[in-house]
């Protein structure tokens, strides 16, 4: 029986982890992967302390971190199932089953999908979420961006540099964003804007070779090598069912990170706290650890 | 040793951590930089039939993504 189990290893999981290192707590972590989201940004120049690192070294600093204390650490594993019974705080995973007194669910955020035929088929074949990965592959070719606020946005103006023709698809009448960018994206000659449009299917053979879009009734084919899903985020909490959510699947929490069950806390990107900064979820997480290792003196386990 | 190439673009984030996960357990590697030879990026994509990177081919053991533990397993680390 663990006093603490935290789920993710982000900015707020590794963050709590640490805490909970120092009180001594008797701790294990279960993550996917380590970072989370911090480990896929660019340039960071607003986490106090750094006045610029890149999103991997900020990651690889926090894991350091973590890793200086002698933590058990399930990495690879996925959570499928969170709940309570009793006084105790079950966590099911894809290998294995866990037991606590109390957990942090801090697993993040991740790419929305666009649920259409081709999509995963096309995945990582010309179908990417991560244009700062993969855009470079890109250079000569006809892409298109899915999406219509600043990630989006950011990727075409990444895509503009180095692609033939970049189409923004967008679901809604207008972009949106920040001025400054979507100035620069109207501005290009070699982008076009398709507004109020639906993406329907992907299309490709071994490689993407097109994208099928709907817009104002009419379908059209767009022939292109590329596409770039930029549509927003969703939060990793649906193996916790018995949590009280926001109406977009975000985690409530009050001011002390509690959920509406006694004894699981949760913190950063997974919750409903406003704004989503690398800074706030490690802070989060910090808040949610002290709000469990009080809970723990409190019930007196 | 084995002969370790990663296919890689300067700019993506899982390209970074993998080449410093060789570094830390040092491996010598040669990076190939998908973004700037064109050549190299269609000899990865015909190698492994899609354009995600990083790449590592070790001696023609190919393995798609900073998959750590099939990297470990590969190595003998």
């Amino acid at each position: 029986m663990y006093d603490l189990i935290i789920i993710g290893a982000g900015p707020a999981g590794i963050t709590a982890a640490v805490y909970a290192a120092r009180k001594k707590m008797n701790l294990l972590v279960i993550t996917k992967d380590i970072g989370g989201q911090a480990a896929w940004s660019g340039d960071i120049e607003n986490y106090t302390g750094y006045q610029f690192i890149s999103g991997p070294e900020l990651a690889q600093k926090f894991e350091e971190h973590m890793r200086k204390y002698n933590i058990a650490l399930k990495e690879n594993e996925e959570v499928i199932k969170l709940k309570k019974a009793g006084d105790i705080v079950v966590v099911k995973t894809d290998k294995g089953s866990y037991e606590a007194r109390t957990a942090i669910i801090a697993s993040g955020k991740r790419s929305r999908e666009l649920n259409v035929p081709g999509e995963k088929e096309f995945k990582n074949r010309g179908l990417t979420y991560c244009a700062t990965c993969d855009g470079p592959l890109f250079a000569g070719k006809d892409v298109a961006v899915i999406g219509g606020g600043n990630s989006a946005l950011d990727a075409a103006l990444q895509l503009m540099k180095i692609a033939k023709k970049v189409y923004i698809i967008n679901n809604t009448p207008s972009l949106g964003g920040d001025a400054v960018m979507r100035e620069k994206a109207q501005n290009s000659n070699i982008v076009a804007i398709y507004n109020s449009a639906q993406v329907t299917a992907v299309l490709g053979d071994k490689m993407v070779t097109g994208i099928k879009i709907k817009k104002e009734g009419k379908e059209e084919q767009l022939a292109i090598q590329g596409i770039f899903v930029e549509i927003g985020l969703v939060p990793n909490a649906e193996f916790a069912k018995e949590i009280e959510k926001n109406q977009i699947g975000e985690v409530k929490v009050n001011c002390h990170n509690e959920t509406n069950i006694p004894g699981i806390f949760a913190a950063g990107d997974v919750t409903d706290v406003p704004e989503k900064q690398i800074i706030i979820a490690a802070g989060e997480g910090s808040k949610a650890c002290l709000s469990a290792f009080r809970y723990l003196a409190q019930h007196k386990f | 040793m084995k002969t370790v190439k990663i296919y890689s673009t300067p700019t993506c984030p899982w390209c970074i951590r993998t080449k410093q996960f060789l570094k830390d357990n040092n491996v010598a590697f040669t990076d190939i930089d998908v973004s700037s030879d064109q050549a190299a990026a269609e000899e990865m994509i015909k190698k492994t039939g899609q354009m995600g990177v990083p790449v590592l081919d070790i001696e023609g053991e190919i393995i798609v993504g900073f998959d750590k533990e099939k990297i470990k397993a590969t190595l003998g680390l």
